[in-house]
């Protein structure tokens, strides 16, 4: 386990929430902020602030290099082979609708296929669905395994020559299934598919190369690993991104502007149409920069002991259920449960009252809880700064709630 | 302390309605089908109503979802049952209010619903009571839209 003086860092920890200190167990929705996050971006508002690529003067140059730099520190953080492969935008979503609207629109037609899996996030079923719907492609699922985790044989089942895009989430925001993606990719290409990953789970938790991964795209968001809200990345390999038309046009992302005709700038600038999230790249940077020095292989290892002490503790409750991979091994930090039939909402409000954020709800992934068979779940996530203790804690909030309920339920 | 103010919002009367709702299941000859969703949470509510001559004769509802939000289902279904189409209405004005922390027109009988008022204390549950009267307040406007 990682040292609990990592709790120092992040100010936001240092609070009472209803009578009690509180335990942030909320990661997977957003993750909290380490104060030289903070501190980068409220530096470059005091100190920097200037728009980028253009300034002739000093905070021009400050700015760019800030902006830039952060560019750089991604691209060595997912091990792409050039920082044109990187390109900064609004988040996870932005970045998988972009893939839909400009890579699917040019070269998925009439009767080609789409695959994805029952445990997608919505960010990554509906451009796929739109998409299909434009071109009267074809949508198709991978069906899971009982323990939630997918099976290479069904994606082989799944994936034709029809198919020309397989977008899966790497490690899944529900299940903590952690996904096969170098394989599915593989497969998706000796069919002529490319592979869109949805990282947004992944790359806050394990080390990312997608390289190795030999993935077409990666799409990943920067409030999960301690960046701020607003950003976040899509990588795509260079001669597919170097084919593909920008989605958004404006300043910035041009070359030369005729009155009829326009060109536009190299990779990785014509993807990123308007001023650019300035502030929101430098607190990335910095976040990355957090997160390596902790090491990547620590925090995976952290959360893998964090969610392996969860499911044991929350086990010793009768009647609680805990959905995916019950191996911790082939899990994320996180452990999706529901206490007997006590609703979600009703054991996240009882959790709240004792100073315990949990997540109730169906986490974005409508299809999937269709096929747990529940309306709803409750989520505990953990990350690099919650200790056994909280699980602890977490334990205790939820023996109170199933015996608050004892007489309802 | 944590569990005072847990009482505030979980009362015995909500807890009742949960339990034992009332006025569960589906009128068949409604007049009125009405099915919403709280998207951001997944609870779902089918609510049929049978108005005649202005007045909500009958009210049922099914649904999913937490302690909350079906016992504000439940108790909605009983103020409304035998009042005049505004009168209802009137109702739901009345609750939202309620819900909103505000002084509440006490004109009107509310019933069981004032068992509900603790929820305006928890912002993130006022939802949750609100789905069936939202559901109500649907089905009666298209009814005296006709």
């Amino acid at each position: 386990m990682l040292s609990t003086d990592i709790r120092k860092h992040f100010p936001i920890l240092d609070q009472e929430i209803n009578g009690h200190p509180l335990v942030y167990l909320d990661s997977a929705a957003t993750s909290q902020k380490p104060r030289q996050v903070i501190e980068a971006i409220s530096n470059y508002y005091g100190l920097d602030n200037s728009n980028v690529h253009r300034g002739v003067h000093t905070l021009g140059n400050r700015a760019t290099e800030g902006y830039e730099g952060a560019r750089e520190k991604v691209r060595n953080f997912i091990n792409a082979k050039s920082t044109e492969e990187i390109i900064f935008m609004r988040g996870t979503t932005t970045a998988l609708n972009t893939v839909a609207q400009s890579y699917g629109r040019a070269n998925v037609g009439e009767g080609d296929e789409i695959v994805i899996t029952y445990m997608e996030h919505h960010s990554n079923i509906i451009p796929w669905q739109q998409l299909a719907k434009e071109k009267g492609a074809v949508l198709k699922y991978v069906d899971l395994e009982e323990d939630g985790t997918l099976s290479l044989e069904k994606v082989r089942e799944v994936i034709t020559d029809r198919t020309k895009i397989v977008s899966i989430m790497y490690v899944s925001n529900v299940l903590g299934t952690m996904n096969p993606i170098k394989e599915i990719a593989e497969i998706a290409h000796a069919h002529g598919a490319v592979m869109v990953v949805d990282g947004a789970q992944a790359a806050p938790h394990l080390k990312i190369d997608v390289q190795k991964l030999d993935c077409d795209f990666f799409a990943f968001s920067g409030h999960k690993m301690c960046g701020p809200t607003g950003i976040g990345v899509l990588y795509g390999k260079k001669e597919l991104l170097n084919n593909m038309e920008p989605i958004e046009f404006g300043g910035e992302m041009i070359d030369f502007v005729g009155l009829y005709e326009s060109t536009w700038k190299e990779l990785p600038w014509k993807f990123e149409g308007g001023t650019p999230i300035i502030a929101g790249a430098i607190g990335l940077g910095a976040a990355i920069d957090f997160l390596e020095e902790i090491g990547l292989d620590n925090i995976e290892r952290h959360e893998h002991e964090l969610a392996g002490y969860a499911m044991e503790r929350m086990s010793e409750i009768d009647g609680l259920s805990i959905y995916g991979p019950l191996d911790p091994e082939k899990r994320a930090g996180l452990v999706t449960f529901n206490l007997n039939d006590v609703h979600p909402h009703d054991v996240a409000t009882v959790l709240d009252m004792h100073g315990i954020a949990v997540r109730a709800g169906h986490h974005c992934a409508q299809p999937l809880m269709k096929w747990l068979d529940v309306s709803s779940t409750a989520r505990a996530s953990f990350y690099i700064y919650n200790t056994e203790a909280d699980v602890d804690r977490l334990v205790d909030g939820l023996r109170i709630a199933k015996e608050y309920f004892a007489d309802v339920y | 302390m944590s569990t005072n103010k847990l009482d505030q919002l979980y009362r015995s009367v909500i807890m009742d309605h949960y339990k034992n709702p009332r006025n569960k299941g589906v009128i068949e000859e409604s007049s009125i089908t009405v099915d919403m969703n709280n998207p951001t949470c997944g609870d779902v509510i089918h609510l049929t109503l049978q108005i005649d001559d202005g007045i909500v004769q009958n009210a049922k509802f099914e649904g999913d979802g937490c302690s909350i939000s079906m016992a504000s289902a439940s108790m909605m279904t009983q103020i409304v049952k035998g009042k005049k189409v505004d009168e209802a209405l009137k109702a739901a004005s009345v609750f939202s209010d309620m819900m909103l922390g505000k002084d509440v027109d006490d004109s009107i009988d509310l019933g069981d619903i004032e068992a509900l008022a603790g929820v305006s204390k928890f912002p993130a549950r006022i939802k949750c009571a609100t789905l069936a009267w939202k559901a109500m307040e649907k089905g009666v406007g298209n009814d005296s839209e006709q």
